[in-house]
């Protein structure tokens, strides 16, 4: 029999409630985690797993870079099924224009204690011997990593039962009230907080949240051990994934720990259909050929969709809902949810216990002033 | 009458006609695991029509060709479980 009165009722098992379970558990409050199909199925379960530090904004580097310093902690107590892979990330300049931009991006990083260091065109080959020549160089950040996030979800989810949370599975949420939350079947579960954490999910629940669906393609390949050694991402991929127009594709290739290769990326708006569409692939695939032309010579097992849970401007939204005096939010976190979960988590029980965040929270508040994006 | 030849499944001589695909002279061969998984799980064909991608074997030296899909050929080289 569950307890029907928690401290918290988190809604939603994504990789962002999972953590934020996990966290609140972690500190003695009474956890419930209430997800609609499984953990970690939605834009948890679709992604790339890639821990990265990036630099749109300040804010946004951060709560990477946070949030990656909590994964390099976590490190060694992930299960085997994890995948963790230290493999870093290789930041991929194809012209002088961009190589200009790792420049910048060295000193950025450099300034603010991340280790990354410039590649010229023959580093770069040594480091990647499957990219093509000509290209100009690169920046490697060897603190980045990949991981298999549905597991960490679930990993998460264990932990925080361990330490008392009760998962409600498969139920859905269809009102956050003012004591807690309604399921479908019109059972309340009671809890003095709720957190949503329901992703692309969350407008529907916190009408008036300014997120919005962005759909993504992956492929991934057999086994070909050693094909790449680093995620590799065009430099251009941030003009893609600043772009707010409808659709643009990146170079952007994942080693998994098996030997596959992930290849991505894509990003649309405005579709809200599930389907694999064949012209995206089409480009996405042709553009990692561009950096990797052995690519087309790679059998490629699935491709799938999924959907980015994206703010207009790129932060996530941690801490309390303006009028609603219980609800929280831990959505919005696009593609760096995997990264930030954990610092998502860290900052939302740090204003569920009114402690002073160890970075700042303003950014991330839905009541900020979006900061301009830079890069 | 469909043409008949032989094949090489991991080295062993195996007679098939031309209408065979070659996961069917795997089969003649008496082999089942065409390849491991992940874990090193033995895995074998399941749906038989390109879908499931479980019976991805090397054929002629080329890696994850999917035995259903191919067609035997005279003195083709099929290796499974590499």
């Amino acid at each position: 029999m569950k307890a029907r009165a928690y401290d918290v009722v988190i809604i939603g098992a994504g990789i962002v409630g999972a953590a934020c379970a996990w966290a609140c558990a972690n500190e003695g409050l009474r956890v419930a985690v209430i997800e609609a199909d499984i953990v970690g199925g939605g834009a948890t379960g679709a992604g790339m797993g890639h821990l990265v530090v990036m630099d749109d904004s300040e804010a946004q580097f951060a709560l990477t870079r946070y949030s990656r310093s909590l994964w390099h902690r976590l490190a060694t107590e992930l299960p085997e099924e994890v995948e963790y892979d230290s493999c870093g990330t290789i930041w991929v300049a194809a012209d002088e224009q961009e190589m200009n931009a790792v420049k910048r991006k060295k000193e950025f990083y450099e300034a603010r204690g991340v280790q990354a260091e410039v590649l010229d065109a023959k580093a770069l080959r040594a480091a990647e011997p499957n990219l093509r020549e000509g290209l100009t160089g690169g920046l490697r950040v060897p603190g980045d990593a990949v991981i298999y996030a549905p597991c960490a979800a679930r990993f998460f989810i264990e932990r925080a039962q361990s330490r008392g949370a009760e998962l409600y599975l498969p139920c859905v949420v269809t009102e956050i009230t003012a004591d807690g939350v309604r399921l479908n079947d019109g059972t309340a579960v009671a809890g003095h907080r709720v957190v949503n954490a329901a992703g692309t999910w969350s407008p529907m629940l916190t009408p008036g949240i300014e997120v919005k669906k962005r759909k993504g393609h992956l492929v991934i390949t057999e086994r070909y051990a050693g094909f790449a050694k680093h995620q590799l991402v065009e430099l251009g991929y941030l003009k893609s994934a600043h772009s707010m127009t409808t659709e643009s594709v990146a170079f952007n290739v994942q080693p998994r720990r098996t030997g596959q290769l992930l290849i991505g990326s894509s990003r649309q708006f405005n579709v809200e259909g599930e389907e694999a569409d064949v012209n995206i692939l089409r480009r996405m695939l042709a553009r990692a050929a561009e950096f990797l032309p052995g690519v087309s010579r790679l059998s490629a097992i699935r491709s799938w969709t999924g959907f980015r849970a994206a703010t207009p401007d790129k932060l996530p939204l941690i801490g309390p809902w303006p009028g609603r005096e219980n609800l929280f939010l831990a959505t919005g976190h696009e593609g760096l949810g995997i990264t930030t979960s954990l610092g998502t988590a860290k900052l939302l029980v740090d204003q569920l216990l009114r402690r002073e965040p160890e970075i700042p929270i303003a950014p991330y508040l839905s009541s900020r002033v979006p900061e301009s994006v830079h890069a | 009458m469909p043409r008949e030849f032989e094949v090489m499944v991991n080295g062993a001589r195996i007679g098939v006609t031309e209408d065979m695909t070659a996961l069917v002279a795997i089969f003649l061969s008496g082999t089942t695991t065409l390849r491991r998984s992940v874990s090193g799980a033995p895995r074998g064909a399941l749906c038989g029509m390109g879908v499931c991608f479980e019976c991805r074997v090397t054929i002629n030296g080329e890696r994850y060709r999917r035995s259903c899909q191919v067609r035997c050929a005279q003195a083709m080289d099929i290796r499974t479980d590499e």
